[in-house]
């Protein structure tokens, strides 16, 4: 066996925390490795002993764009601006996707490794960041199929607005982490989000300009619409891919400003539940 | 010497659920009310105004407790179940907070609370050591460094590249083991991480411990296992239902602790609070040290029978129940296991045991003991089945040895027990 490392030891002070407690970013960088095995864990495991592997990946999204195509294409004929339906619709499913994979995997992350948060001290916002990160590597396969869909289809970018795409998938993770925050910190002690998950997944489905277009959607109704900020994520989506809709507005600004709110807030609710996770897990 | 670790007046408060709710949905008017309440409870319960606060009891887990130890010193904790022990590690390992006090602790704690921690049954031996490792809180160099070391310690090398699901439990376990003894923190805690594996393997576990406190590491441990407790720990603490009733030095320590608890000489009784609540429908009630005139007494002489007596509830009929005894020496080696059904006939008669109170009785002979101390620990099981209640050290007793064999040489005797042998001396030539 080697010899103990001989650096200087610091001290650590366990106490009862009162008020807000901080965000310990200190100890998250000491355990950045830990993020990156986790979400490594999590993208190797998902597909085991499935027959398809990942191309379910690519199935996934894939088949619920042929539904949408089939349903609000041909039998509802929504306008779509000028974009071949499979195009506009998917250019929302992948921040869609993102979301959806981030809310559901993120809001059970604290108590699907109950043994871990019982057993053992890590900073437990690794849990809920891990699972939305893990989420990116679907993202970019399905990238690939929507850069296939385009060429099929001959959709040229808007080259000159894509520039702004990473900044939208900043505020779709943003979104996604701050909904998984409240959610996953709620679920220890009220297992009441696992019943609702699947309910408010559809609900905000219908909510976000997914499978129609946000244009749809009455003037005066618009600022009301866009407090769900994954409505400004996806317009953004069509706007820095595709050069449709109206661009940074208001609206936008609306659901950045809610977005920001419900990622501090979700955080330190995280935090300041945190100390009883172990206890009521 | 620095001092690692400093504890100071921590206790723990743990909220137990209200008895309330058992009868909570006995009518349709309240279900319905409560069906309509409940999110507005939700939402009050979320921003910490819980209705319910004022319903529910509070237990304290760990009170007042403070002590001191200093670096590369080991540690050992006995108490009995339900004493606080675990609530002690899960604070000074960061799990949980204590609800009052501080302790300040120098240097990373590592934990053997539990191992295999995040194993995941379809990542690979050595995908699993760099995982657990880093849940650990390991540097993925330091994991590099030691991987080989690892993989020799936990003998699994055939296999590092197999499935965890595909090992058996006992690889399962050494290769968990193997990952949380090199994690090499300043403090390490340990909680009976002894009880896995197999003798052969619990050896070896037994000299890592050993290895790692002659390092100079801090060590606490824990551990119904009165011998490895005496074997690697110079000094001990007694937690007795959340207070910590004594320190010094193991040897008096454990006889400290195996010999408190009992509401009177020679007798042991359970109260409701001491008893787990996953030992339902067992319910033990008291156990009893009997002289050969039928008087509850601490000491017994060797050239007496002894009977043993342990009355229990059940409440609710138990099918293959079984009373166990084990027996040990004050050192923590067992003398003698024996059940109550291990006779052929009781076996079958006693098969199925209504609800109701019983009292399982046993003689132990005369000309047994040696001189000292022993210790009596119950258990209750269904073979195979359950476990339904187990008390390592429910009760101790005093042997006097006035009159047994070999007396008339007064000088102590090895060994724990003093039977009457047939001794036959012939002249042959």
């Amino acid at each position: 066996m080697t010899e103990i490392t001989k650096h200087e030891p610091h001290t650590i002070y366990i106490k009862p925390s009162t008020g807000l407690a901080a965000l310990n970013l200190r100890d998250l960088w000491i355990y950045r490795e830990l993020i990156f095995f986790m979400v490594w864990r999590d993208v190797k495991v998902k597909y085991k002993q499935t027959l398809l592997g990942m191309a379910w990946a690519v199935i996934q999204p894939v088949m619920t764009m042929l539904i949408f195509t089939f349903l609000f294409d041909r039998v509802a004929k929504l306008p779509t601006e000028g974009i071949p339906y499979p195009v506009f619709s998917f250019t929302a499913l992948l921040p869609w996707g993102l979301f959806v994979t981030a809310l559901n995997q993120g809001s059970r992350s604290l108590v699907a490794h109950n043994n871990m948060v019982t057993k053992i001290y890590f900073p437990r916002l690794i849990l809920p960041m891990s699972s939305v990160f893990a989420g990116l590597v679907d993202f970019a396969i399905a990238f690939v199929i929507l850069v296939i869909l385009m060429l099929y289809y001959r959709v040229a970018p808007a080259w000159h607005l894509l520039w702004t795409l990473p900044l939208f998938l900043l505020l779709a993770i943003i979104t996604a982490l701050g909904v998984a925050l409240w959610l996953s910190a709620v679920n220890v002690q009220y297992r009441d989000v696992n019943q609702a998950l699947p309910f408010l997944t559809q609900f905000w489905l219908f909510a976000t300009p997914v499978a129609y277009s946000a244009s749809v959607i009455s003037d005066k109704w618009q600022i009301l619409y866009s407090l769900n900020p994954m409505a400004g994520v996806v317009n953004g989506f069509r706007w820095a891919l595709l050069g449709i809709g109206n661009g940074p507005d208001l609206t936008l600004w609306v659901s950045v400003g809610i977005s920001i709110l419900i990622f501090i807030s979700g955080l330190f609710y995280f935090r300041s539940m945190e100390k009883t996770f172990a206890d009521t897990i | 010497m620095t001092t690692a670790i400093s504890v100071k007046n921590i206790g723990k408060q743990y909220k137990i659920g209200a008895a309330e709710s058992k009868f909570r949905y006995n009518m349709l008017r309240d279900v319905i009310v409560d069906t309509f309440s409940a999110p507005v409870r939700l939402a009050k319960a979320m921003i910490g105004k819980s209705d319910r606060r004022l319903n529910q009891n509070y237990v304290w887990a760990l009170k007042d407790v403070s002590f001191d130890l200093e670096e590369g010193k080991v540690l050992g904790i006995v108490g009995r179940n339900g004493a606080g022990k675990s609530t002690l590690l899960k604070i000074l390992s960061r799990v949980t907070e204590p609800t009052v006090g501080t302790v300040a602790v120098r240097g990373r704690v590592g934990s053997l609370l539990e191992v295999g921690t995040g194993f995941h049954p379809e990542l690979t031996g050595r995908e699993n050591i760099y995982m657990n490792g880093a849940i650990l809180g390991m540097r993925r160099a330091e994991i590099d460094s030691k991987f080989d070391e690892i993989v020799d310690f936990s003998e699994v090398t055939q296999y590092i590249d197999t499935p965890v699901k595909r090992y058996s439990s006992g690889m399962y376990l050494r290769l968990a083991f193997a990952v949380a003894a090199h994690l090499e923190p300043e403090i390490l805690v340990v909680d009976e991480v002894l009880a896995v594996g197999d003798a052969e393997f619990q050896k070896k576990c037994l000299g890592k411990m050993g290895d790692v406190a002659q390092q100079g590491r801090t060590v606490l441990f824990v551990s119904h296992n009165m011998s490895a407790i005496l074997r690697l720990t110079q000094e001990a603490i007694v937690l007795n239902k959340g207070q910590m009733i004594m320190r010094g030095p193991t040897q008096e320590a454990v006889d400290f602790y195996l010999s408190s608890g009992q509401s009177q000489a020679g007798e042991r009784a359970w109260d409701v609070d001491e008893i787990p609540a996953a030992s339902a429908p067992f319910r033990p009630i008291s156990l009893k040290v009997r002289d050969v005139r039928g008087k509850v007494v601490d000491t017994v002489r060797s050239t007496e029978p002894v009977t043993v007596e342990f009355t229990y509830q059940l409440d609710a009929p138990i099918t293959g129940l079984r009373i166990g005894f084990y027996l040990s020496t004050m050192r923590g080696e067992y003398v003698l296991t024996s059940f109550d059904t291990d006779a052929q006939e009781l076996f079958e008669k006693f098969d199925s045991r209504t609800a109701g109170r019983y009292v399982s009785r046993a003689q132990i002979p005369a000309d047994i003991f040696n001189e000292g101390r022993y210790s009596i620990g119950v258990n209750a099981s269904s073979f195979g089945v359950r476990r339904y209640f187990m008390d390592e050290n429910a009760i101790a007793f005093n042997v006097d040895i006035s009159g047994a064999p070999g007396t008339q040489w007064p000088e102590p005797r090895v060994g724990p027990v003093r039977p009457r042998l047939d001794w036959n001396i012939e002249k042959v030539e």
